[in-house]
């Protein structure tokens, strides 16, 4: 611990810290990259949609004594989609197999019934719709249009339009990047995928308002101080809440990464993987993305401010005269953690400004 | 929370129900019917239109994770998680299939022996051919509700009395003899029909279902119905006029000024159309005739009397109960399937998910929660004993409260879900880390332990509900907006949000203040994970800063 919490403490003195505005340009370009990597991916590999959405085959075998767990993998071998095994009241087994024609599924059935060790002709075999209509999926993407509209005038109200801008495309970044990593990976979306998609919307936008939250705390006052410009307030807002950030994103992806490597990649319970891996890159993205691109964003934004712009070239002019006399004056700005008295008002500092 | 998991045991559902995924289930397979003569009625559209109906009417308030699929051309599949009232969804799926608006020809007591009948008449109404416009929801529209309630109030009134045609009904007050010889209107019935009205006996389950049995809309048909206080009643009813597909929308609501239950109705362009005739006529009738049945499968499960001419909306009064009203309200909304279905088999089917993934997924789970303990533990020290405390009590809520919804309102666990409040623990953890990390800053300015608990409060407790109503807002609006899985998955993640508000306010915040008085954690014990000199604090002392000697250089501000 101490390592870490005396790192914090430096971290909330502002003695040490990574200038993550000032390097953003290589962060905005990371994400560029990996936003255009899924983009082509998606548009070249598209998406593999499973069973629940597309329909596909099912396969009724006659009373068999395979397992479950061991008919699925025969279908999966045998067709090379995900399966969906059921075992029905009298012994027989059902089986759903995604993305199959008429054609494709006979071949399906003979190489099923070999496996499983019954005549063909006892195995029926019909095409199935999708079980997730067309229907729900409007709707579920109405509630993210909903959702997005509403989220964006809290945040508007909450804190200011700037930042409701940069969550927003935060998330969306986040979003991609997940849908991305889908296409490349070749997993099958499932009905837990988008559900895993939709934690990712709350989760991701969560991370974010808990580092907004901090930044708007740290630049309440922003008006009436002439040591930090917004973007270095914005800054160590960021190197303040990392540790935070740090903690809460360890906690949350510990158990989906257990999931998904011990669940999914060792024990072999394929359809964790599905829900796990859309959870576990997405947390990811969204604490990336709450730290290297919505804060930077709030104050490349902010930076145009009129009052903002202003501030800065005093501030800067300031540092200049200081410097040419000499003075230190990135020392004094260090000892400075905090940034003008709690409760005072900011109406009278602003009127100052002017 | 004591109450909760005491209501837990005492209701003995001591684990949440699962989802088809998880646990298995039922699945029914339902078969359309093609009717002789509309055989190309059995299509896509029609097939995808009842799996939409289907699909609602199963899910009910959208959390217990049922599926609804076609299969082939023809098949409908429905599965349905076990736990869940089978008979009732068994319903659901297999009777709601067609509904029809007939005009009511005759109305009489449940069985052909003569039983000790009142005369149902209504008082005479002028029933207004004011055309009522196209939209006038307000106004006083179809009145009462089935020949029951129409008969309770008749006798109430004053002019009661038997009027030229005998019907008879059954009612708690014998008045006057009225064997079912029911007088049809001249164009109505033939004499076979009419024998068959005669000799149906309503209170015989096996002939209620014969009675409407290989009728087509056209036909006049005998039809049996409950009315309002729950007796049996013949029918027999002219061809359809109005069809279900017809109804826009239909629901409950509470009339303004009598503050009763009502059902409001609108019909589509084309129903408006019809329905507009129907009322034409019907209002100029007297009682009997001037009801028409709303028939669902054969079965008259209202008839309103109609007293004016009505068009686009209308409302059905009578004494419904909140229950009766709601019921109507979905079966007018819902019931309006394209196709008859019938019910091919019902089979138990396993988990999707084998035995071994679901033991599988837990014991991954289960690694990853003790790999989040053990970095609490090396990370905070003491005070991880309150956070993994938190986190045992914002699970054991959200298992008691899963595990009461499940009889409650059908909420079933499937993996998606399971998978949602894993996530839960990140955010659950976060509130309190976010805390936690507020009373350390506050500790590094110099503060001693119980100053630092109370002022990091308010700052961390305006973060935590700010990014908590994020969640929330998320999961309200897709509960809201979307169906089926979605919807459930929302239920979840707004639950495991709102409880993590109820332990942080509630649990860990008083938990920490407790603490923070013992020796251990007051006096910044190294292994309380609050330890001042391990913090870096500044000695507590005012303003020493400017002279304390800058450590460290910063890299840049």
């Amino acid at each position: 611990m101490s390592k870490l919490g005396d790192l914090g403490a430096r971290l909330h003195r502002g003695e040490v810290g990574y200038d993550f505005i000032g390097n953003r340009k290589i962060w905005y370009g990371l994400s560029v990259l990996i936003t255009i990597t899924a983009i082509v991916a998606l548009a070249v590999r598209g998406i593999n949609m499973g069973i629940e959405f597309q329909g596909g085959a099912v396969f009724t075998t006659p009373k068999t004594d395979v397992s479950v767990s061991q008919a699925q993998e025969y279908a999966e071998e045998a067709s090379g989609h995900d399966a969906i095994v059921q075992q029905l009241g009298n012994g027989s087994l059902r089986i759903q197999v995604a993305a199959l024609d008429t054609e494709k599924s006979d071949q399906v059935r003979s190489d099923l019934a070999k496996d499983l060790g019954v005549p063909e002709e006892k195995i029926a075999a019909e095409l199935v719709g999708p079980s997730w209509g067309e229907q729900i999926a409007n709707k579920a993407w109405t509630g993210l249009g909903v959702f997005m509209v509403l989220v964006v005038i809290y945040l508007a109200i909450a804190f200011e339009w700037r930042m409701a801008v940069a969550a927003l495309i935060a998330l969306i970044h986040d979003l991609t990047i997940t849908v991305g990593v889908y296409s490349l990976v070749g997993f099958e979306v499932t009905v837990g995928t988008v559900i895993g998609l939709l934690t990712i919307l709350g989760y991701s936008l969560y991370d974010t308002v808990v580092v907004f939250d901090s930044l708007k705390e740290s630049t309440k006052d922003i008006t009436k101080q002439t040591r930090f410009t917004y973007s270095e307030l914005a800054n160590r807002s960021i190197n303040g809440t990392l540790v935070r950030s740090i903690n809460t994103t360890v906690v949350a992806l510990l158990p989906v990464a257990g999931l998904l490597f011990i669940g999914g990649g060792v024990l072999g319970a394929g359809m964790l993987n599905d829900i796990s891996l859309s959870l576990f890159v997405g947390l990811a993205a969204g604490a990336y993305s709450s730290i290297f691109i919505a804060t930077p964003l709030v104050a490349d934004l902010k930076e145009r401010e009129p009052a903002v712009k202003a501030l800065r070239k005093r501030i800067l002019a300031k540092r200049a005269s200081a410097a040419a006399r000499g003075e230190d004056v990135l020392d004094e700005a260090a000892e400075a953690a905090v940034v003008g008295p709690r409760g005072a008002r900011r109406g009278r500092a602003e009127e100052n400004q002017r | 929370m004591v109450a909760l998991t005491g209501g837990m045991f005492w209701s003995g559902h001591t684990t949440p129900r699962l989802g088809i995924d998880l646990a298995g289930g039922t699945s029914i397979t339902l078969k359309a019917k093609a009717e002789p003569g509309q055989e190309s009625a059995v299509n896509e559209t029609n097939m995808n239109t009842a799996v939409g109906i289907i699909e609602r009417r199963v899910n009910g308030l959208g959390v217990s994770e049922a599926e609804v699929q076609t299969q082939g051309r023809e098949n409908i599949i429905v599965n349905i998680p076990k736990g869940t009232n089978e008979k009732q969804a068994r319903e659901q799926v297999g009777t709601t299939a067609q509904l029809y608006f007939r005009p009511v020809l005759t109305v009489a007591a449940a069985s052909p022996e003569p039983a000790p009948t009142a005369s149902g008449s209504t008082a005479p109404k002028p029933s207004a051919s004011a055309s009522a416009g196209e939209k006038k929801p307000a106004t006083p529209t179809a009145t009462a509700s089935t020949q029951g309630r129409a008969l309770t109030e008749a006798l109430k009134a004053p002019n009661a009395t038997g009027t030229p045609t005998p019907t008879g009904s059954a009612s708690a007050t014998p008045k006057k003899d009225a064997t079912p010889q029911a007088t049809p209107t001249p164009d109505a019935a033939t004499a076979a029909l009419q024998q068959k009205f005669t000799t149906l006996n309503c209170l015989d389950p096996k002939q209620r279902t014969a009675a409407a049995e290989g009728t087509k809309p056209t036909d006049t048909i005998v039809a049996c119905g409950k009315n309002a206080i729950d007796q049996w009643e013949k029918y027999l009813l002219g061809p359809a006029e109005v069809e279900g597909r017809d109804v826009d929308d239909a629901k409950a609501a509470i009339d303004q000024q009598s503050g009763q239950w009502i059902v409001d109705m609108s019909f589509t362009d084309a129903g408006s159309k019809k329905f507009q005739a129907i009322t034409s006529k019907l209002s100029q009738q007297t009682e009997p005739q001037n009801q028409f049945a709303i028939v669902l499968d054969g079965e008259v499960v209202s008839a309103p009397r109609v007293q004016t001419t009505l068009s686009a909306n209308a409302q059905i009064s009578g004494s419904f109960n909140q229950q009766s009203a709601q019921d109507l309200g979905n079966i007018l909304a819902y019931g309006a399937l394209p196709l008859s279905f019938d019910t091919q088999s019902v089979d138990t089917v396993t988990a999707a998910l084998g035995g071994d993934q679901l033991e599988a997924g837990l014991i991954a789970g289960a690694i990853g929660l003790a790999l989040v303990i053990l970095y609490l533990v090396i990370y905070y020290r003491g005070l991880s004993f309150i956070a993994i405390l938190s986190l045992g009590v914002s699970a054991l809520l959200t298992y008691v409260i899963m595990a009461l919804l499940g009889p409650a309102i059908g909420f079933a666990l499937n993996l998606p879900a399971v998978c949602g409040a894993i996530v839960a623990i990140g955010i659950t953890a976060d509130s309190f880390i976010v805390y936690f990390e507020r009373i350390r800053d506050e500790l590094r300015e110099g503060r001693t332990l119980r100053p630092a608990v109370e002022r990091a409060w308010p700052r961390a407790r305006r973060t935590i509900l700010v990014s908590d109503f994020v969640s929330f807002l998320a999961a309200a609006v897709l509960f809201i907006v979307t169906v089926g899985k979605v919807q459930g998955f929302a239920f979840t993640l707004g639950l495991t949000t709102l409880l993590d508000i109820v332990v942080v306010f509630l649990f860990t915040k008083p938990v920490m203040t407790l603490l923070a008085r013992t020796k251990f954690f007051g006096n910044g014990h190294p292994w309380s994970g609050l330890d001042p000199k391990r913090l870096g604090a500044k000695p507590p002392l005012r303003r020493t800063r400017r002279t304390a000697p800058a450590t460290v250089e910063p890299k840049e501000a």
